[in-house]
């Protein structure tokens, strides 16, 4: 944990915690889009892998771990960069020079974490806790809610947010060579924060009006 | 043209500050944002009243003395410009403007507008040079060839003039510009490599000690710095400070 | 002629060691006293300044052991004027094979200096020129490089080859960056303290040396004491007493001015030089001027037109400087000087411009205006590009972006500062500029070991008159202050420094620091008490107009007298009538500015009587009454080959007493002897 002292390691170390969870996004979408195609069955074969395959319940608590570093750090982060600056400005016009979501990451993630633990609670503790007759039935069903899925998508548009500037800025943090790859970086960022707002977005909507 | 001025006025380092209406007429549009200021002072010694304290010195947008938040930007809306340099044609009559010292709690108030950067002094202090000592016997200048490419990214990040505007503009108060300028100059350069793991943590640690918030990587820093110091320099710090701890 | 009595005090001698030109220094070194490393422990040493003279000298005396104080008005030792050094630094270093040589640099600074400077000292300048070099780069100074990774070079003016090292058009700034960085290697060590936001105001001298200064802190006001076995004085020149110059707002004379007041001479005064290449003066409330880098006249071609008419209808606005065709444009310098053309040195280039302005010819609406043309370079460089890139039969318009991608890559940044000022593009019409005042080759007298005729007072840089004669060359400044800090000072100090190894701490409860801190505490509450009606900066106003019109760029017997006169009167006004607002015990600019102001109303009349004894022409200093027919400098070996050194005619606190004439100033003539050249005249046609 020595490693952790400076500021500079911390912010490593949400750039590593951030692209895990990137990592798993990834995984968790390409599973969601199974439920619109193939359909039904790819699904619960995908359901049933993750819920049996060694490795994944290996890493399960490791992800766990990975979600609780990122939002603990993160939130520890804000806060203690907030303390910088006692007294504000007055008039402060931070827009001219830096995105809003960059700005925002705390208030993106915290909406995030929102999300993660109405999902949690909705589907992720019945599937651990009780026998769930049907998946498919139980993720398709939850879309049937106005509410929720209103929820469902505002968060991943609020993660599309967050990894726009999350994604370039974890490259960043690691310290790739910034001549070479920043337009790489940045466009494939957006590009990725794109998808995955718009493909988690989509299958909510999907459900709710089929 | 006429001018209605917010100016933070705070008598000293423990006293309360606050925001203070100046009106100011016969301002020309090719005076400097602080032959404005002197204007005003100028006014408001005849009138018996205490001028507003300000820092400044060169006036050519060199020195780095200068600073001033102006309408909620660092040296005020003109891109890679200091205060100094910035003209009143940008202004239009009747404009309010307001201006603030720099807000950190690294740069605490002395007086008016004046901040104390000597946190920024204490950081190069802590390894912002070369372990060389003057001799003039060190090896002939030439005999050390580096590529144009690599002396001119130095020469770039060298550029900094330590103004603290990047400090000023971050949402976190951080200071990864200003150090990764330095830490990036001499990265560059074979003569800086020797000890570059020792700088590159000792100038973060004091970085930190000093109560600098930490880069979130928002860009700010790099728009409003009146030199142009790039956020390369901020990866190059960090590929540096990685390097460091596999040394 | 001159109705002003001067008194003659004894001349000096400045201890230049004997034989042969190029072995003095080396021979010189050999025999000085050194001081052992335990005793340096022992010794401390203030330095007052942090540019490049202060901040290298600063360093290289705690690398050696010596306990420093360093002390600096701004709040940072980065900060110090030397950063606005724009060009370059002159080595002879000779990468370029041009024919280069120590001789050679030497020759060139003792000429370009109209044979007013010490030989001895120019020669060790041009010899430890290289080792700057070297030491600047190990220091981590990027140098422009060529891409085969190695040094690249320019030219100056007044010099026939190319020896200017430079990084873009901010050499001086990294080059004090480099300073400040060997400085902080020696703060983080705690060999030098360093004082930030404190002013030195007054020397502190205890049988006849210099051992300490009273500072002031300028955040709480207080006064300091601080004692030690040496003083330095790096504080740089004394430009500001005209007001506007090129010059920080804070730059002053005050250290160097007290050390006088307290016996130290003060040299050749009225060797100041105007830069030729400034952004002219715009409306009265200006503070200050920009010096374009003198660089730009390496690609800039200077001109007026030719015509009274178009240069009335340019002023009036009714013509372009770009609707003056080629044949009705007047390169008067290239016309006058076709051995050196644009590339004349600074004192002629400004005289040249002045004598075009004052016959009618400026092209601004003040008159005082001429311009700097790029178009030429960029079409030269346009099609050499072209060229290189291989495109045949290239447009107009090509070429013009070609070429203007290459200015931009040599002097971006000063065309960018330009345009931010005058709010016009010079890469389209061409720049207007105007001589302003820029450097002082005049300050406290120093003989060989840079130590002032008080023992134990040293003075390096900009601050000492010692290398530069009557005319500094381009990119020599930054040469002489790293010169004098890095690799002279910490040599000669150690010989004066070798008596005080047992000497001990001096103490600061003398009755001559009692003495000093209640006179100027004095002086300090007399301005907060004075309830007068014009404030500080009025006063400088009206010395800085009196300055610039019969002091400046060409002056006369009569205009001189006057000057004297004017300034006396305008002194015991000031004394009567200034108002500083604020409290003694507090951050106040205007208290500072008061005590600056108080000392360059004295220093201005001794730079009009200086200017006023030497009748004769020489580099900066032109008396109109003595010029050829053409009009060039006309120089009187015969009677002024010698340097003028005036001491204080009053004891140091009696200005606020009684009037004191800096008229009354006792001179003391060091005689210039010239074993190794031959003074001839100069001539750059």
């Amino acid at each position: 944990m020595t490693f952790l002292k400076t500021s500079v390691a911390k912010k490593v170390a949400m750039a590593l915690s951030g692209l895990f969870l990137v990592l798993f996004i990834l995984v968790h979408l390409a599973i969601n889009l199974t439920l619109i195609y193939p359909g039904k069955e790819a699904f619960d074969a995908a359901v049933e892998f993750m819920g049996t395959n060694p490795l994944i319940q290996i890493m399960q608590p490791v992800l766990a771990l990975g979600f609780i570093f990122h939002i603990s750090m993160g939130i520890y982060l804000e806060w203690n960069n907030r303390s910088k600056r006692s007294v504000k400005y007055v008039n402060n016009n931070p827009k001219v020079a830096s995105s809003w979501a960059s700005r925002n990451m705390i208030w993106t993630g915290l909406f995030v974490l929102l999300f993660l633990i109405i999902h949690l609670l909705n589907y992720f503790v019945p599937f651990k806790t009780q026998e769930v007759s049907d998946h498919y039935v139980l993720v398709t069903g939850l879309f049937k809610s106005p509410v929720y899925t209103l929820i469902y998508v505002l968060a991943f548009i609020s993660l599309g947010i967050h990894l726009s500037h999350g994604f370039q800025s974890a490259f960043q943090s690691l310290g790739t060579p910034r001549q070479k790859c920043h337009k790489f970086i940045v466009y494939s960022g957006n590009l990725f924060a794109f998808l995955v707002a718009l493909g988690f977005s989509a299958i909510a909507i999907y459900f709710y009006f089929n | 043209m006429k001018l209605n001025l917010k100016i933070w006025r705070q008598a000293g380092p423990n006293a309360k500050g606050q925001m203070v209406d100046y009106k100011i007429d016969g301002v020309e549009s090719d005076m400097s944002f602080l032959e404005m200021l002197d204007l005003l002072n100028e006014k408001l010694i005849s009138k018996g009243d205490e001028p507003i304290a300000f820092d400044h010195d060169c006036r050519e947008g060199i020195c780095g003395m200068c600073s001033l938040y102006i309408n909620g930007e660092a040296h005020g809306p003109d891109k890679l410009t200091t205060t100094c340099q910035l003209h009143m044609r940008r202004f239009n009559d009747g404009d309010t403007i307001t201006i603030e010292p720099w807000r950190a709690n690294a740069f605490p108030v002395i007086k008016d507008l004046i901040v104390d950067r000597s946190a920024l002094d204490r950081i190069q202090q802590a390894g912002g040079y070369i372990s060389v000592n003057t001799s003039g016997r060190t090896v002939d200048a030439n005999n050390i060839p580096i590529p144009k490419k690599n002396a001119d990214m130095a020469f770039d990040a060298a550029t900094c003039i330590g103004c603290g505007a990047c400090v000023a503009t971050c949402k976190n108060a951080s200071a990864m510009l200003f150090v990764s300028a330095k830490v990036a100059q001499f990265a560059l350069l074979p003569q800086g490599r020797v000890e570059a793991a020792k700088r590159v943590q000792d100038m973060i640690a004091v970085m930190d000690a000093e109560g600098f918030g930490s880069c979130t990587n928002t860009g700010a820093c790099e728009v409003e710095c009146p030199k142009g110091i790039s956020l390369t320099n901020i990866a190059i710090l960090n590929k540096e400070f990685l390097l460091a701890q596999v040394k | 002629m001159s109705t002003i009595n001067i008194k003659e005090g004894i001349p000096l001698k400045a201890k230049i060691p004997q034989g042969d030109l190029a072995k003095k220094w080396t021979t010189y070194k050999n025999k000085i006293r050194l001081v052992s490393p335990a005793n340096k422990r022992k010794l401390d040493i203030i330095v007052i300044g942090t540019g490049l003279a202060g901040a290298s000298a600063a360093a290289s005396l705690a690398e050696l052991g010596y306990n420093v104080k360093a002390f600096a008005f701004q709040d940072s030792p980065r900060r110090a004027h030397s950063i606005a050094a724009q060009g370059g630094i002159n080595a002879s270093k000779n990468y370029q094979n041009d024919g280069d040589s120590d001789w050679r640099l030497f020759y060139d600074t003792i000429k370009g200096g109209d044979y007013r400077g010490r030989e001895a000292n120019t020669y060790r300048l041009a010899e430890v020129s290289g080792s700057i070099i070297d030491q600047a780069v190990m220091q981590g100074v990027p140098f422009a490089r060529e891409y085969g990774g190695l040094l690249d070079n320019r030219s100056f003016g007044g010099v026939l080859v190319s020896r200017t090292f430079y990084a873009k058009g901010q050499t001086g700034q990294q080059l004090l960056l480099g300073a400040y960085s060997a400085l902080n290697r020696q703060i983080a060590r705690g060999k030098v303290e360093m004082y930030n936001r404190h002013e030195m105001i007054d020397l502190v001298v205890i049988d006849g040396h210099a051992r300490g200064i009273i500072a002031r802190n300028l955040i709480t006001g207080e006064l300091e004491r601080h004692s030690a076995h040496a003083v330095v004085i790096a504080s740089g020149g004394y430009s500001n007493v005209y007001f506007l110059s090129t010059n920080a707002m804070g730059s002053n004379a005050t250290a160097a001015w007290r050390a006088h007041r307290k016996g130290a001479y003060f040299a050749n005064p009225a060797f100041v030089q105007i830069h030729p290449t400034c952004i002219p003066r715009s409306s009265e409330h200006q503070s200050k001027l920009t010096l374009m880098s003198e660089s730009l006249r390496n690609d800039g071609r200077i001109w007026v037109p030719k015509k009274l008419e178009d240069a009335q209808a340019i002023r009036e606005g009714k013509l372009k400087p770009t609707d003056i065709p080629e044949e009705d444009r007047d390169y008067y310098l290239e016309r006058r000087y076709p051995a050196f053309g644009n590339l004349v040195p600074r004192d002629v280039a400004s005289r040249a411009a002045k004598e075009r302005c004052d016959a009618g010819y400026g092209v601004n609406k003040t008159g005082e205006a001429v311009y700097l043309d790029f178009a030429t370079a960029i079409e030269r460089y346009g099609k050499e590009q072209a060229h290189l890139k291989g495109i045949k039969n290239p447009s107009k318009e090509v070429i013009r972006e070609l070429g203007e991608k290459v200015i931009e890559e040599k002097y971006g940044n000063l065309f960018q500062m330009y345009e931010k000022i005058v709010d016009d593009n010079p890469y389209k019409t061409p720049m207007m500029i105007y001589p302003a005042n820029h450097y002082t080759m005049g300050g406290l007298w120093v003989d060989y070991d840079l130590q002032s005729n008080l023992p134990g007072l040293f003075v390096i840089g900009e601050a000492n008159f010692s290398d530069h004669g009557a005319n500094r060359l381009g990119a020599s400044a930054l040469m002489q202050g790293l010169a004098d800090g890095y690799f002279v000072l910490p040599y000669t100090i150690g010989d004066y420094l070798a008596d005080y190894i047992r000497e001990g701490k001096i103490p600061t409860d003398t009755p001559e620091f009692d003495e000093a801190e209640e006179k100027v505490a004095e002086e300090i509450n007399f301005f907060i008490n004075n309830e007068g009606k014009f404030s500080v900066d009025y006063f400088h106003k009206k010395l800085g107009k009196i300055m610039w019109d019969k002091v400046g760029l060409s002056r006369n017997a009569q205009g001189l007298q006057e000057a004297i006169k004017e300034i006396q009167e305008l002194r015991a006004q000031f004394w009567k009538d200034v108002r500083v607002p604020g409290k003694a015990n507090d951050y106040n600019p205007e208290l500072e500015k008061a005590g600056y102001v108080a000392d360059y109303l004295e220093l201005g009349e001794l730079l009009a009587l200086d200017a006023l004894n030497r009748n004769e022409s020489c580099g900066g200093h032109f008396r109109e009454e003595y010029q050829t027919p053409d009009g060039e400098a006309l120089r009187d070996d015969e009677h002024y080959a010698y340097v003028a050194a005036w001491e204080y005619p009053a004891k140091p606190y009696e200005r606020y007493t009684k009037h004191v004439n800096m008229s009354d100033e006792i001179l003391h003539k060091e005689p210039l002897v010239f074993e190794f050249v031959k003074p001839t005249t100069r001539s750059y046609k």
